[in-house]
């Protein structure tokens, strides 16, 4: 779910509050976004792909991260290079080529089924 | 009492709910038919509903009758023989036409492999940021934040436009149209499944109240495999997983195609399953990163290592976004049994091409892109053939379940509805005897649905989704209690084999009393 929108990164264009497609932002009153209903987010990672500041990030995980988690830990996640990491990978954002070029996934085939001991 | 807000009232020739592939093609296809579209998403046209948020194969084959064949051929035993080779032919020639179009018209970026655009899968928010983009040239008008709430009919029945609420401004709105465009995805109740939650079955809910039909309910059991703390499903590289048992035994049998009971079955058991994907060698763990991005963020962000580790995984309710079932298809165009409603995407049933069986996104998206093209073709061409008096026709308001009952119902048919239709034991590993009390546990909800004081704004998409998701269900427990054999996806406990004389697709519709009968040409060609 999304856990952090930081205050020193984003440049209040809205982005976020427009693309989520679960409505999960509102307008906070010094122009960042809250996270209004966390309940609602539904893990899909949209909003942090559309951020152009790299400002938000969703942790991976189905419900709230734990009081405190890393997760919930913006300087570490700016330390390990996580805030705008999904952004990087499908190559969005200026002078980056888009990840969809490379997207050619392996064949598929025939399901493997676990054997027995 | 709050009052309602001054009306948005807006006209259009076509009106397109749902602003995933399928409504993003039929929006296009209206529009370069020469119609004036407005096309209302209930979240974001560009990130709403499964495909943005992830990437999917796409069914694109070549034009050669050979590889055709094959590929018709390939799924029509696992469908349990209920797809249509005609059906599935169109789809091909469509997908065809509209991956090459996507590629030139809206310049995606396929991958080259071997100096040739590789056509075969598209990356999803980049697919769908292009469609936004090209849908806008195409001089489509975009609301977003906008849940249709009802269908608006004139007094003949035929579907004269919608009324809905825009949450981010609380006004509500209504849009007298020529014809609609139903392409609000299937059902997945709220699971939390990877961009899923925005789908909560309310375009069927919409149809049915105007009288339209169902097929192809009782195929809604899909379960999509997903790390157990993580919301994505990505049940095809899982082909590359090894199962285990809590305490490190192989879990025999399991596998993510034709064993995901195995896995069900030990979830409800013990509540635990490991797996790691050990199968994949160097190169097809390369290729999987580059294909799916999405598929590593759990891990990457978490520390574990999915090819040697061994995580948790659970298995997560797809319902009718995965399964086959949606709204009936009457005619080439996607029509459905009512004047001026046409149908696209998961919200219209998948039977057609697929039988009883998807899973995967390539079949779905193929769907929902070639579905999409003919829907709003037909519903241009029909809006055209009403002339100038259709935006002077009375309009009669459709909606009723979920909006006059209190918030608290609201809640409370959510939760009856989850804890009836999310288990293993009731919704995948079926047996008639718990069927029939979890559809009594529905249709109880149902009644509360039905009464109560007029609701509006928020809580009324709230509680419209609850009735959806409510209405959904009951004609899934409905029609999976009418096949009495296990076919396609739809498995009865008690009835595991293949019956011959049920092989005909099952149509349902009703709201408070629900009916279910063989399609009407199966029963004849049974008959001859």
């Amino acid at each position: 779910m999304i856990e952090i929108v930081s205050t020193e990164r984003c440049v209040t264009c809205d982005v976020c509050i427009a693309v989520c497609p679960t409505n999960v932002f509102d307008r906070g009153p010094d122009g960042v976004p809250v996270i209004a209903r966390q309940d609602d987010c539904q893990t899909c990672f949209m909003c942090e792909a559309h951020c152009p500041a790299d400002a938000l990030f969703v942790a991976p995980l189905r419900q709230p991260a734990e009081a405190g988690s890393p997760l919930r830990d913006e300087a570490h996640l700016t330390e390990n290079g996580l805030l705008g990491s999904y952004r990087k990978e499908i190559g969005w954002g200026r002078g980056r080529k888009p990840g969809a070029r490379l997207a050619v996934g392996p064949e598929l085939g025939f399901a493997r089924t676990t054997p027995r001991a | 009492m709050p009052t309602e807000p001054t009306p948005l009232d807006l006209t259009a020739d076509v009106v397109v709910a749902g602003g995933g592939p399928a409504g993003a093609w039929a929006a296009l296809a209206a529009a370069q038919s020469g119609a004036d579209v407005l096309l209302l998403d209930k979240g974001y046209c560009g990130t709403s509903g499964p495909t943005a948020s992830g990437g999917t194969g796409v069914w694109y084959v070549r034009p050669d009758p050979e590889d055709r064949e094959k590929a018709m051929a390939s799924r029509e035993a696992l469908g349990g023989h209920l797809a249509d080779r005609r059906w599935a032919a169109r789809v091909l020639d469509q997908t065809y036409e509209n991956m090459h179009r996507l590629g030139t018209e809206a310049r995606y970026p396929f991958p080259v492999v071997d100096g040739e655009p590789y056509r075969r899968g598209v990356q999803g928010p980049e697919y769908m940021r292009r469609m936004r983009s090209w849908i806008r040239r195409a001089g489509v008008r975009i609301l977003d934040h906008s849940p249709v709430l009802e269908l608006l009919t004139d007094p003949s029945g035929a579907v004269a436009g919608v009324r809905g609420h825009r949450r981010q401004h609380d006004m509500a709105y209504r849009v007298r149209a020529g014809a609609v465009v139903l392409a609000t995805g299937g059902c997945a109740f709220l699971s939390k499944a990877l961009g899923c939650d925005v789908d909560t079955g309310d375009g069927a809910l919409y149809a049915a109240e105007v009288g339209a039909e169902l097929s192809g309910m009782e195929f809604s059991n899909a379960y999509g495999i997903a790390p157990a703390f993580a919301s994505v499903t990505k049940t095809a590289y899982y082909n590359f997983a090894t199962f285990f048992r809590a305490d490190g035994s192989l879990l025999a049998g399991a596998s993510s195609q034709g064993g995901r009971a195995v896995i069900a079955a030990e979830l409800m058991r013990t509540g635990t399953v490991l797996c790691s994907l050990d199968q994949a060698t160097p190169e097809q763990q390369a290729g999987m990163r580059l294909g799916q991005p999405n598929f590593f963020l759990p891990f990457d962000r978490l520390g574990i290592d999915p090819f040697t580790d061994r995580f948790p995984v659970t298995l997560l309710l797809e319902g009718t976004v995965r399964g086959t079932g949606g709204i009936r298809i009457t005619d080439d165009e996607c029509a459905t049994t009512v004047p001026g409603l046409y149908a696209a995407g998961d919200a219209a049933t998948r039977e057609l091409i697929c039988g009883g069986f998807t899973g995967g996104g390539s079949h779905n998206a193929a769907w929902a892109m070639s579905s999409g093209t003919w829907a709003g073709r037909g519903a241009a061409r029909f809006a055209a053939t009403l002339g100038g008096g259709s935006a002077r026709r009375r309009l009669v308001a459709t909606g009723e379940a979920g909006l006059r009952s209190g918030a608290e119902v609201a809640e409370e048919a959510i939760l009856s509805v989850r804890e009836q239709v999310h288990p293993y034991e009731k919704n995948y590993l079926r047996h008639g005897d718990r069927l029939r009390p979890a559809l009594a546990e529905l249709d109880g909800a149902w009644s509360g649905l039905r009464g109560g004081a007029a609701v509006r704004g928020a809580a009324a998409i709230r509680s419209r989704q609850a009735a959806a998701m409510v209405a959904h269900a009951r004609w899934m427990y409905t029609s999976a209690l009418a096949r009495t054999e296990s076919r396609g996806m739809a498995r009865r406990e008690e009835f595991p084999e293949l019956d011959p004389a049920q092989h005909h697709r099952l149509t349902v519709g009703g709201l408070d009393r629900i009916w279910v009968r063989p399609e009407a040409g199966a029963r004849q060609a049974v008959a001859s």
